[in-house]
């Protein structure tokens, strides 16, 4: 979400506190300067993950504090895409394998599920990533494909048609 | 119209019985199986030569080959249903070959010779004046080829997803209702016959490979071959990865893909939520076409079996018949 903020001292961390309050986890935080505005305020650009019952308490006690909020748009929600990857999980580094996802900055390993049937059988597991819009999941699912391919994994994507 | 079929196996049977019962104005003037064949212009007891294969499996002379008849040239329309070859497309190829140069039409379930000469042989048929039709190639008797040629006709197709395999859908269907392993539900379906004895063929992709590559050709013309296919089948997964996916309300099912705005062509298990209209059960086959002005189009049906099979070659017969064919 996009919100405006005063040119004062804490003013930041003031309209930032109610996130983490509420639960929420903050991704990113942008500052645009542009010179055209109001003087006093900045707007600041924050990227985060929230449960969406949660969202309109937030924005409600963001206004009780004075926080301007701009805009509510697709970015209000973080993409996630489940993707399941069977082989040998845990002898091909399996935290190699999330770090890889990790490391981009733009995408991560939410969620992990999986079931290891026995000694030297292949273990099957369910990964979540969560992206910040679709052109960054679609890299890092294609990053997901190289690993796989490169650890004799199987990976099984979802099937994403065109509209 | 006169036809002749060659192969006398579970689709040659179909179209055959089918024909003899129905009375559709088409008469068989000539019939071969792998090791004998009858050929008569005045027309063929199709019902007594099926009896006499049941009962000695032959169909009739050994002096008689699927060869000849092609070549003899008593026939409009020929029905090339003898069985796949997908490195050679033999013999299969040899006998489309003759027919469309002699300028006789041509109706096929044979995926070799389609997906490995699809230029070469539309060109031939357009040179010699005549209809090559190969409806019962993709997704048995669901009616996909007419549905892009005809039904569809002026749409831009954005792209084509589609369960094509019989076999995997049923293998991966028990996999997940009754949280069977890959070789359990394997072993199930070759004793109910959906499998065969070497299952390679279906389980690793080939054929649903084979038929993208008839359908990228029937839109787009673009000479794409079986090794443009990148092709994952389902005999690596586990029963845990079906059981991960029901968790999320969702399931796998093997997918062919093709979008040719992303130079797409792809055939890999992929996870559907459950009510995906692609999420169809057992042996069915479904498949969805996108298009600039229909939007997206779903056929969903049978994708084998002998009289279903049948019906796509005995409606492309009639298609030539009502539109091809006249004083007969």
């Amino acid at each position: 979400m996009k919100i405006e903020v005063k040119d004062a001292p804490g003013q930041l961390v003031a309209a930032l506190r109610p996130i983490s309050d509420a639960g929420g986890n903050i991704m990113a935080v942008i500052h645009e300067w542009d010179p055209t505005l109001r003087p006093k305020t900045r707007i600041v650009q924050v990227v985060l993950d929230l449960p969406e019952e949660r969202l309109d308490g937030l924005i409600t006690t963001l206004k009780a504090a004075g926080v301007t909020i701009l805009r509510l748009g697709e970015e209000r929600l973080l993409l996630k895409r489940s993707v399941i990857m069977i082989g040998h999980l845990m002898h091909t580094d399996l935290s190699d394998t999330v770090g890889q996802i990790d490391r981009t900055g733009y995408a991560e390993v939410v969620e992990m599920h999986m079931t290891m049937p026995g000694i030297a059988q292949r273990s099957s597991a369910l990964l979540t990533i969560s992206a910040t819009n679709r052109a960054h999941m679609d890299e890092a699912v294609k990053i997901l494909r190289m690993v796989a391919k490169k650890k004799d994994l199987l990976l099984v994507e979802p099937l994403e048609e065109v509209a | 119209m006169r036809v002749a079929i060659l192969g006398l196996g579970s689709v040659g049977r179909g179209v055959a019985s089918m024909l003899a019962r129905k009375g559709l104005g088409i008469t068989v003037t000539g019939i071969a199986d792998s090791k004998s064949g009858i050929s008569d212009p005045a027309g063929i007891d199709v019902a007594a030569v099926l009896e006499k294969k049941a009962k000695t499996g032959l169909c009739g002379d050994q002096a008689v080959t699927a060869r000849t008849i092609a070549e003899g040239g008593e026939y409009d329309v020929l029905v090339e249903v003898t069985p796949t070859d997908v490195e050679t497309g033999e013999p299969a190829l040899t006998h489309i070959r003759a027919a469309l140069s002699m300028g006789r039409h041509v109706v096929t379930s044979n995926k070799g010779p389609m997906a490995l000469h699809f230029r070469e042989l539309t060109a031939l048929a357009e040179e010699h004046g005549v209809q090559l039709r190969y409806e019962a190639t993709v997704c048995g008797a669901i009616p996909i080829i007419q549905t892009l040629q005809h039904g569809l006709a002026g749409n831009t197709v954005h792209a084509i997803y589609g369960v094509m395999n019989g076999t995997c859908n049923y293998i991966l269907t028990r996999m997940a209702d009754e949280g069977l392993t890959y070789d359990q539900a394997l072993a199930e379906a070759r004793e109910l016959g959906y499998a065969e004895a070497d299952p390679t063929f279906d389980v690793k992709g080939i054929d649903t490979a084979l038929k993208l590559v008839i359908l990228a050709n029937t839109i787009w013309n673009n000479g794409v071959t079986l090794k443009d296919v990148e092709c994952t089948g389902i005999d690596l997964l586990t029963a845990e990865a079906l059981t991960l996916a029901g968790s999320q309300n969702s399931t796998i099912r093997l997918i062919g893909e093709v979008v040719p705005e992303k130079r797409l062509l792809r055939v890999s298990p992929r996870i559907l939520p459950k009510k995906h209209p692609l999420v169809v059960r057992d042996t069915l086959n479904a498949v969805t076409v996108v298009t600039d002005m229909a939007g997206a189009i779903t056929e969903v049906g049978k994708g084998a079996g002998s009289v279903e099979t049948a019906s796509a070659v005995i409606g492309d017969l009639l298609f030539i018949k009502n539109c091809h064919v006249t004083g007969h």
